[in-house]
């Protein structure tokens, strides 16, 4: 038990996508190499049907705070109930997925336990009984690895799609540990009060292929055929700092070093550069394809595939093949 | 109302990277080309915007070696009221918790602040999360990826924000003091007028060191972080890009081959 790895499941208001489940993957992985157990912890308003689906994901145990206080995420609330079930059974590593609340809960639980945290890992393994987190620093110039050997537990967040997905049996067994924890209504910092869903959904960290157009785009029309390529596809529409800032597309759709961190399985860039605060954001992905009327783009060196020309001419010839390719 | 904005020198994007191999950590004197933390010149924005919707005072704190002091120099120009660099050789490799913690010490020092501001990360480090950290120590409420303030009022010790979070914006109520970390975009940063760089320039900046801020030096600096860089490598270039060639017709039908052979695409 005091050398379990410990996966915390997001969930919003109770919704969960298999994606909340991703990091019972690797921590599979570690618990094997570390000799010990993957465990879930969950903070909600009734979490069975979450707790059940980890146990499907590999969990062996399933941790729980539950009460009214938790349906909606907040910050302090869930930290306050995460420090209080990793103090107590001090696991060697607690994973969080570096996404908002991944992001915001991890940091304030490390803050009230009074440790550093390693931030959107890209490679975990043990060496020597020893947990390493690989990450990238300066816009993916550098990976750093990085020991926590004063933390009990390891906190790290994890960057999406880092790790293979775990394998789904619904006749797995395990434990589920309910704890009682309390937070007071006055001691509360924040309320939520509403949630205005975005007109067309831009989830780039969690999209598996992404259509992304530059300062080549040249308009904002342009991107409306990026759009159709990614509908095509079934991926979203990212772009770069350049684009943005030429008021082409709002600024969730931002990828680089001043935007969003992706990692999707095809990342197609059409009339990117490849300046490093680009790549910085989109370097790690499996697939990249880049089309430019420039030969000499710094982004063909980082492409899986180019395609020297307009991207005009090019993206309208892939939407034909792929429509008729996948009967579409 | 009193507001406090947390600041950071980084290397600029474009420069040579130094790096203090045995010790994991960067020479941040050695580096010529540094500039202000490109978010957080969306916080220094929104500070003076709140100054001047709510009137104010705005202290800003960047912990730092010297040339720490040309950021700060910067925000003077701006018009910042107060600025203050924390500065101590028991700082040195300080890790994301007691960068937290020795920031939290400065505005404890200052006290009765109402908002501080910082950027979502910092373009170096990039681990975006002093910010939650610094909320989580102080105890204040922690309010991160703010894209808009609707409204403070300090005399209800209440902030109404928007977070841009992933699949929509969340309208959230909180008290004060609060720790805001804002998002590009929140608003267009200004530039420093003539008159307010040669008015900064004339202006010391004073120091505080770890006795000043009554910080426990066991827990900051080298000898107190708990994360350590253990090795510091180059990725592996991506290997040698395929440049498709020939009609493009042809080259339409191999790339989407290719790209459909990946099983990804449903």
């Amino acid at each position: 038990m005091a050398n379990d790895v410990w996966v915390y499941i997001e969930h919003k208001e109770g919704a969960v996508t298999p994606m909340s489940f991703e990091l019972l993957g690797i921590g599979k992985t570690l618990a094997a190499d570390l000799g010990s157990n993957v465990c879930a912890f969950v903070i909600g308003d009734g979490i069975d049907g979450i707790a059940k689906e980890a146990i499907a994901y590999g969990a062996s145990k399933v941790f729980a705070v539950e009460g009214a206080t938790y349906k909606t995420f907040l910050p302090d609330a869930y930290s306050k109930a995460a420090s209080f079930l990793l103090d107590k059974y001090k696991p060697e590593v607690a994973l969080f997925r570096a996404t908002s609340q991944g992001t915001d809960i991890a940091a304030a639980t490390a803050g009230q336990l009074g440790f550093g945290l390693c931030t959107d890992s890209i490679g975990i393994k043990v060496e020597g009984g020893q947990v390493k987190l690989t990450r990238a620093a300066f816009g993916g110039n550098y990976t750093v690895t990085v020991v926590n050997e004063k933390a009990k537990p390891q906190i790290t967040t994890v960057r999406p799609k880092s790790f293979a997905m775990p394998e789904k049996n619904d006749a797995n067994q395990g434990e589920v540990v309910k704890e009682a924890f309390t937070v007071a209504d006055a001691d509360l910092h924040s309320k939520v009060l509403e949630f205005v869903k975005a007109a067309t959904t831009v989830n780039l960290v969690e999209a598996d292929i992404i259509v992304s157009g530059g300062r080549g785009v040249g308009k904002p029309e342009g991107f409306e055929l990026l759009k159709q390529l990614a509908d095509v596809l079934g991926g979203a529409v990212g772009a770069s700092r350049a684009a943005v800032d030429s008021g082409w597309i709002p600024y969730e759709h931002q990828v680089g070093q001043t935007g969003k961190t992706v990692k999707p399985k095809i990342y197609i860039a059409c009339g990117i550069s490849g300046a490093i605060q680009h790549l910085a954001g989109m370097r790690t992905s499996d697939c990249i394809v880049a089309i430019n009327k420039d030969p000499d783009a710094p982004i063909f060196k980082a492409a899986t595939f180019g395609i020297v020309g307009d991207y005009t001419q090019v993206v309208p010839k892939l939407i034909e093949k792929f429509k008729s390719k996948l009967n579409k | 109302m009193k507001i406090v904005v947390c600041i950071k020198q980084v290397p600029d994007t474009e420069a040579e990277i130094k790096w203090d191999i045995p010790k994991g950590t960067l020479k941040r004197d050695a580096m010529e080309a540094t500039i202000t933390n490109p978010f957080d010149e969306f916080a220094i924005e929104e500070a003076l915007l709140t100054r001047e919707n709510y009137d104010g005072d705005i202290i800003a704190i960047s912990m730092g070696p010297e040339k720490a002091n040309d950021v700060l120099r910067n925000a003077l120009a701006l018009t910042v009221n107060e600025v203050h660099r924390l500065t101590d050789d028991a700082f040195a490799g300080s890790d994301t918790y007691a960068t937290a913690y020795v920031l939290a010490s400065a505005i404890k020092k200052i006290g009765d602040v109402d908002v501080v501001f910082c950027g979502k990360q910092s373009t170096d480090g990039n681990t975006g999360v002093v910010g939650a950290m610094l909320a989580s120590i102080l105890g204040f409420s922690q309010l991160t990826y703010v894209s808009k303030i609707r409204s403070i009022d300090a005399g209800a010790k209440k902030i109404v924000v928007e977070r841009a979070i992933e699949g929509g914006v969340e309208v959230v109520e909180a008290k004060l003091p609060a720790v805001v970390s804002v998002i590009k975009g929140i608003n267009e940063p200004r530039l420093p007028n003539l008159m307010g760089i040669r008015k900064a320039s004339k202006i010391a900046i004073p120091e505080w060191n770890a006795g000043d801020l009554g910080v426990d030096t066991g827990k900051v600096g080298s000898a107190g972080a708990s994360t350590k860089v253990v090795e510091i490598a180059v990725p592996p270039p991506r290997g040698a890009g395929e440049i498709l060639k020939g009609e493009l017709e042809d080259i339409a039908n191999t790339l989407t081959d290719k790209l459909i052979d990946l099983k990804v695409i449903k």
